[in-house]
């Protein structure tokens, strides 16, 4: 395989040679087990190839691509204000999100900002989609695990949080409220207000959500010393975000990239784990979400006035250049590497996406532990199929 | 009761039996799927469930059942189709044949076995041998895991089971199950006769351990790996549709109803109330009308029991397999021998 | 205070909400026979306002699908003022938008100069065939009705220039 981890992989192999002088005799062939296309453990179709002896992983390997939608070509032939609408897509439980950083990059190539007003907007409700995305992995957690009310109580509750989003924007689901220079449209009024009062409501779902899950013996035993993936092998397969932050590394991109956002205009704490293992990674985002809702409480409260578009002509041509913007997605580092020719749509668009990334780590993750395992391990990692394939 | 069943002739009185049989089993298994599993989970999750189906959506079940009838019974290409679609079947049978011997009233009963707990134990395990099957036949990986698993899972549990029961079988110095429900009710607690004897209080940590040897026999969580729908997708079940996985599901439901008979048979006094109450002293004096209450002290126990079940189905995610055999060999099996060596020193000595 | 086990605290967490529910009625919407409101700017349906459109196509060429389908021919009008030449006028023929294929990204709302599309929270028309969801320009029109006023804007917003 590869240089990574080389401790894990002698004590894995010895291990294995043990096993097998122990087990000559009771030696049988192995099984392949094709979890996936179709399969409730990865929310969509992505299809792990396992190499099953017993209940126990000798080998796994993920084969994606079955949903490639082929946005990154697509993007090619569309004008910048359609490209959005197509990018909300991606990453479809936090969409949103998944606007701003092109948006970033379309604004840094054409040289323009949007204005304050816009910034805070814009943070609140990349904060909302954030709040929508990791609720429900909260809840789904619950269901992979085998305890069928989180989930319920996840929907419940994100529901909330979508309404807010559909009053604000119109898109319950794909938004499509960003424009380059600032946002389509003005809050509606007494939303604010809703919103204080949602943020109560979710901080209180993350507690219920401890109790029920976290809290619980048989999910800390099924969570703890899981799928351990140490720091420095996270760096070297690229995880971002809070697969990241879950093996003890202090990297958020909302407070270390310096962009026209309002991230640093409120206080707030980037949690991180010395762990590394899926209770670490479920644990992170649970402490996430109630950072989110304390970013999107105290921005509300100091929204200033103002306009939320700055000039911009009404035909967009985006100047000749090249600009990478990436921000800190629900699931981790998203990014846009834009390539403007000066025409009305973008030459060329690279898409970074937090999932594919990470479950780039799989085989080198999934390899000895029991079936039961991979589905906690894959619940933890948290890959959205959109993400994946784009 | 026993002067009108006298009259009647063998063959209707066997006619009653089945009937009564089938009463006593889907009776209870509709009762659990409509108030458990439709209402009571959906209430745990802020939803009201079913509502369309007649009242509150009490019709549902019949709903369910026609729809299910209506589909079409599939048989994979390489399964072993004459055991495949046996397998639902033996499940089902295993669950009328517990019943046969819970009593339900002084007279109320199918057969008085003077082994009634033994043989009920004896084939309660007859179910696993249903879903080994149903998993080897389907040929389906997952099938396959999902019947192997619950086939160490049960083996696994029917053990702490059996050993929970014999610490009641020594207090009660009987293996009638009858006999263990009149010992309860008339019996005393230190000269107090108040609310009987019930075994629960005295063989607490038995109880503890039958139900959750119950909870991992019936395969609910945090004991369902051989189900596991997020993993395993079901498990053996995977390929059962129409109306053989009804009875699937109807087995399960059923025999979590039967399970929760016994349990109260054995802990909670079963179909009487403490003899004190009326004056009774022994069965012989008990007054007919307890024929037709008991029944509904059965199952008013039994619901008690299964919303225990359930509560902790709805809320528990579910155990790894070699956490759940650890459990069960190192946690549960040592804790019923010592309950019972402990139990026979006390009868013993006192 | 010693500890509660998790395990004790999920049961609490379940049965609270079986609590709430009987005693505070459930999340849910027993939805054919109770509706929920959508917000006032919810992405419903489109609605057109014949007389504003020019048929200039713009929003058939903004939309990201391709799903407006317009045909339009020239007319001559009366003229506005008296001993005026007669005008030319674009009518419609055609304004179909095919909502089978709609992504309702709004793009042709925002970009009409004319003010002749509208949203409308609406959401209720849905059609067992999939070529009935191809709305013609009197069903579009007909959606008008149910087009709401503008919400009024969170304070310390722009007043609105359109």
């Amino acid at each position: 395989m590869t240089m990574l981890g080389d401790r894990q992989q002698l004590s894995y192999i010895a291990s294995q040679a043990a096993d097998a002088r122990l087990n000559l005799e009771l030696e049988t062939e192995g099984m392949t087990l094709n979890i996936g296309p179709q399969h409730p453990a990865t929310h969509g179709t992505l299809r792990i190839i396992a190499r099953l002896d017993g209940e126990q992983v000798v080998w796994a390997e993920p084969a994606c691509g079955y949903m490639h939608r082929g946005y990154e070509k697509l993007t090619e032939v569309r004008t910048y204000p359609q490209v959005t609408t197509l990018v909300n897509r991606i990453d479809w439980l936090g969409s949103f999100a998944n606007e701003v950083p092109f948006i970033l990059a379309a604004e840094k190539l054409m040289g323009v900002e949007a204005p304050t007003r816009a910034q805070y907007i814009r943070t609140i409700l990349f904060e909302l989609s954030r709040i929508a995305n990791v609720s429900l992995f909260l809840g789904d957690l619950g269901v992979q695990l085998g305890a069928i009310t989180p989930v319920f109580l996840a929907f419940r509750d994100r529901e909330y949080v979508l309404n807010l989003i559909e009053s604000a924007t119109g898109g319950r689901f794909h938004p499509n409220f960003d424009r380059i220079g600032g946002l389509k449209d003005d809050l509606p009024a007494g939303w604010i207000d809703e919103t204080r009062a949602v943020m109560k409501k979710l901080r209180g779902f993350c507690d219920q959500i401890e109790d029920l899950l976290f809290g619980n013996e048989i999910f800390q035993s099924r969570t703890r010393g899981i799928g351990v993936i140490p720091r420095d092998v996270a760096l070297q397969y690229g995880l971002s975000g809070a697969n990241l932050r879950a093996s003890g590394v202090d990297w958020d991109l909302r407070r270390d990239h310096q962009l026209p956002m309002a991230w640093n205009k409120a206080d707030w704490k980037v949690w991180t784990h010395p762990d590394g293992d899926s209770f670490a990674r479920c644990w992170i985002r649970l402490q996430e979400t109630r950072e989110s809702t304390k970013i999107v409480d105290q921005l509300l409260g100091s929204i200033p006035a103002g306009p939320v578009m700055a000039k911009v002509p009404k035909i967009i041509k985006v100047p000749e250049g090249e600009a990478w913007v990436s921000t800190e997605n629900p699931l981790g580092e998203m990014g846009y590497y834009v390539v403007s020719r000066g025409d009305l749509g973008p030459f060329r668009v690279k898409i970074r996406s937090a999932s594919f990334n990470n479950i780039s780590i799989t085989p080198w993750l999934l390899r000895g532990v029991y079936v039961p395992d991979i589905v906690t391990i894959l619940a933890s990692l948290y890959f959205i199929l959109g993400d994946i394939d784009r | 009761m026993t002067v009108i069943l006298a009259e009647i002739p063998y063959w209707g009185q066997s006619l009653l039996r089945v009937l009564g049989g089938l009463v006593a089993v889907l009776l209870p298994a509709g009762t659990i799927v409509y108030v458990f599993l439709f209402k009571m989970m959906s209430f745990m999750q802020s939803r009201l469930g079913p509502m369309e189906a007649g009242p509150y959506g009490s019709m549902q079940l019949f709903a369910e059942v026609g729809k299910w009838l209506q589909k079409e019974d599939i048989v994979p290409d390489r399964a072993d189709a004459r055991i495949f679609k046996m397998a639902p079947i033996i499940v089902l049978v295993s669950t009328f044949l517990l019943v046969a011997v819970v009593p339900f009233g002084p007279d109320a009963w199918f057969t008085d076995f003077e082994t009634g707990i033994f043989y009920a134990l004896a084939v309660s395990s007859i179910s696993v041998l249903g879903i080994l099957i149903a998993g080897w036949s389907s040929a389906n990986k997952y099938s396959l895991l999902g019947g192997l698993r619950a086939a160490g899972q049960l083996i696994a549990y029917e053990l702490p089971m059996v050993l929970a029961v014999i610490g009641v079988v020594i207090q009660a110095g009987t293996m009638n199950l009858q006999k263990i429900v009149v010992a309860q009710n008339s019996g005393s607690m230190f000269g107090i006769d108040a609310v009987g004897h019930p075994y629960v209080i005295s063989q607490f940590i038995g109880f503890i351990i039958f139900m959750i040897a119950i909870q991992a026999e019936l395969t609910q969580a945090p004991f369902d790996m051989p189900i596991a729908e997020s993993e395993l997708v079901s498990g053996y079940m995977t390929e059962y549709s129409g109306f053989r996985f009804l009875i699937f599901f109807i087995g399960e439901f059923a025999t979590a109803g039967v399970f929760a008979m016994i349990a109260s048979v054995l802990f909670l006094g079963g179909w009487g109330v403490p003899f004190a109450w009326f004056g009774w002293t022994s069965i012989d004096d008990i007054d007919n009308w307890m024929n037709f209450a008991g029944p509904l002290i059965m199952f008013t126990k039994m619901m008690l029991l299964v919303f225990i079940i359930m509560w902790i189905r709805f809320s528990y995610p579910r155990l790894r397999e070699d956490q759940l055999q650890r459990f069960a060999w190192k946690g549960l099996i040592p804790v019923a021998l010592g309950n019972i060596a402990v139990t026979s020193i006390l009868k013993v000595v006192f | 205070m010693p500890k509660v086990p998790g395990l004790v605290k999920g049961l609490g967490v379940t049965l609270g909400t079986l609590f709430n529910t009987a005693t505070k009625g459930a999340n849910t919407v027993q939805y054919p026979h109770e509706k929920e409101t959508p917000p006032i700017r919810s992405r419903g349906v489109i609605a057109l306002h014949q007389d504003n459109c020019t048929s200039c196509m713009l929003c058939s060429r903004s939309c990201p699908d391709w799903c407006i389908y317009i045909e339009a021919h020239k007319e001559l009008a009366p003229p506005r003022r008296e001993g005026g030449k007669p005008r030319q006028v674009n009518l419609l023929d055609r304004f179909d938008i095919d909502y089978a294929l709609c992504m309702y990204c709004g793009i042709c709302v925002e970009v009409c100069p004319f003010d002749a599309l509208f949203w409308s929270p609406e959401y209720e028309y849905s059609e067992p065939n999939i070529a009935d969801l191809l709305h013609d320009k009197t069903k579009l029109s007909e959606w008008m009705e149910t087009v709401p006023e503008a919400p009024a804007l969170e304070a310390g917003a722009d007043k609105k220039k359109k």
